[in-house]
């Protein structure tokens, strides 16, 4: 077990998941200090059911059922905690991965054919092509 | 005449017509020629976040290689890629960083576009016009300017993706002053207020609307309650969120009152007398006009 991770053992599928999501992001997940600055900037956080420094913890505690959450979908990557994380995390990198990992398994978040058409004509390029990138594989 | 090299981005051929031509209306009356480069394909809107993934970094990679492309061959000496559209400015500018720091992402990246003529070497720098302009001297504007904007009280809208993250952005993070500057710069007011750097709810308009309807609810009333009579963007999914969602806000709030939402360069056009045909205010959905007139900007 890494040395990082002390007296909270984690299982091995968490630690698994730990390293997975810390792979793809990028980001030393475990040096959060859950101090909260991101949740507390979060302009989305009122429409999560957890909060981004509660998406930290469970990442950290290796708790793959944070895959479940609707947390990661809202994120925008407003990158506002990404600039605020007095440990120059950035957590915004944290939610794509987790949106990643439910991505790559070709399970999307939205289905575009769905959508009224009125609406789609209304709409900027930029919109649909951002909603595309991060919501679909 | 100072040529640069520009990037459109898809949108500003489309829904942000009237951020393009008021752009390089202004532009040009100000002594910089837009060069549209050539071949160009859409950034992908927003900067993949992955350390992995490397296939979504190549559409901006090629757009910057454009430059260095126009440059080797001697259409143009700037090595500069001039965008408008702050999302565009924001994804070419982080792919851009990464293949410097990452010389073998960049390798990895020439090694798929083998078909291109020559690899993409790390050296265009992406800008953003209002950088332009801040180099230039807010002060030059002012001396070119025929039409000040006495009376008019503006809120800059930053958004996100101008200043954040803090080493791509154009201005500091917390309290960037550039998009005021530039409002002074055109005689009008710049006020104060909290919002200017609150998120609108990005892509969440294609899905989850009502998200965007709340925040951009509280970032117009927040303009308002501070004295604004219009906001400026220079991001066309922020305009859409502030403007055309005002139809939907309206809807949902029943004291909300309506604000126009231009782009910077719309007023920086009307400054610089160059006249309502090239602001296509047509494809604002609040109307600035009314506003302009009362003021006595426009006829």
């Amino acid at each position: 077990m890494d040395d990082r991770i002390k007296k909270i053992k984690l299982t091995d599928r968490g630690v698994e998941f730990l390293r997975q999501v810390e792979e793809i992001s990028g980001e030393a997940i475990t040096v959060c200090e859950q101090c909260g600055t991101c949740s507390g900037g979060c302009p989305f956080v009122e429409e999560m059911d957890i909060t981004p420094s509660q998406i930290m913890r469970k990442v950290m505690l290796g708790q793959e059922e944070v895959l479940h959450s609707r947390t990661m979908w809202i994120c925008a990557s407003c990158f506002t905690c990404t600039v605020r994380c007095p440990r120059k995390l950035d957590v915004s990198k944290v939610a794509e991965a987790l949106r990643q990992i439910r991505l790559r398994e070709a399970i999307d978040a939205i289905d575009i054919s769905k959508l009224p058409k009125e609406e789609v004509d209304r709409m900027p390029t930029i919109a649909l092509v951002s909603a595309c990138r991060k919501l679909t594989g | 005449m100072k040529r640069i090299p520009y990037y459109p981005g898809c949108t500003l051929k489309t829904s942000a017509k009237n951020l393009e031509n008021s752009a390089i209306a202004s532009a040009k009356a100000l002594g910089i020629e837009m060069v549209e480069i050539p071949d160009w394909v859409c950034c992908g809107v927003v900067a993949s976040l992955t350390s992995d993934d490397l296939m979504r970094h190549i559409a901006p990679v090629r757009n910057m290689l454009r430059v260095e492309q126009m440059c080797k061959r001697g259409e143009i000496e700037d090595s500069r890629l001039l965008t408008l559209c702050s999302m565009c400015f924001n994804t070419l500018q982080r792919s851009n960083f990464r293949m410097r720091e990452n010389p073998e992402d960049l390798e990895s990246i020439n090694n798929i576009m083998y078909l291109e003529a020559g690899d993409y070497g790390g050296t265009t720098e992406v800008v953003h016009l209002l950088q332009i302009l801040d180099e230039m001297g807010f002060e030059k504007i002012t001396e070119k300017i025929t039409n000040p904007l006495k009376g008019l009280k503006v809120a800059s809208y930053y958004g996100c993706m101008l200043t954040r993250p803090k080493d791509i952005g154009i201005d500091t993070p917390e309290n960037p002053t550039i998009m005021e500057r530039f409002t002074e710069a055109i005689g009008s007011e710049p006020i104060d207020w909290q919002a200017h750097s609150l998120c609108c709810g990005s892509y969440h308009t294609v899905n989850n609307i009502e998200i965007v309807v709340k925040l951009a609810y509280e970032i117009i009333k927040n303009a308002k309650n501070h004295g604004a009579e219009a906001i400026i963007t220079s991001c066309p999914l922020c305009a859409f969120n502030l403007d055309d969602r005002q139809k939907d806000i309206a809807e949902k709030y029943i004291d909300f009152e309506p604000m126009p939402v231009l782009y910077f360069t719309q007023l920086m056009a009307i400054a610089l007398g160059l006249g309502e045909e090239v602001c296509g205010f047509d494809q604002n959905y609040t109307d600035p006009r009314p506003l302009l007139r009362k003021k006595g900007l426009l006829k």
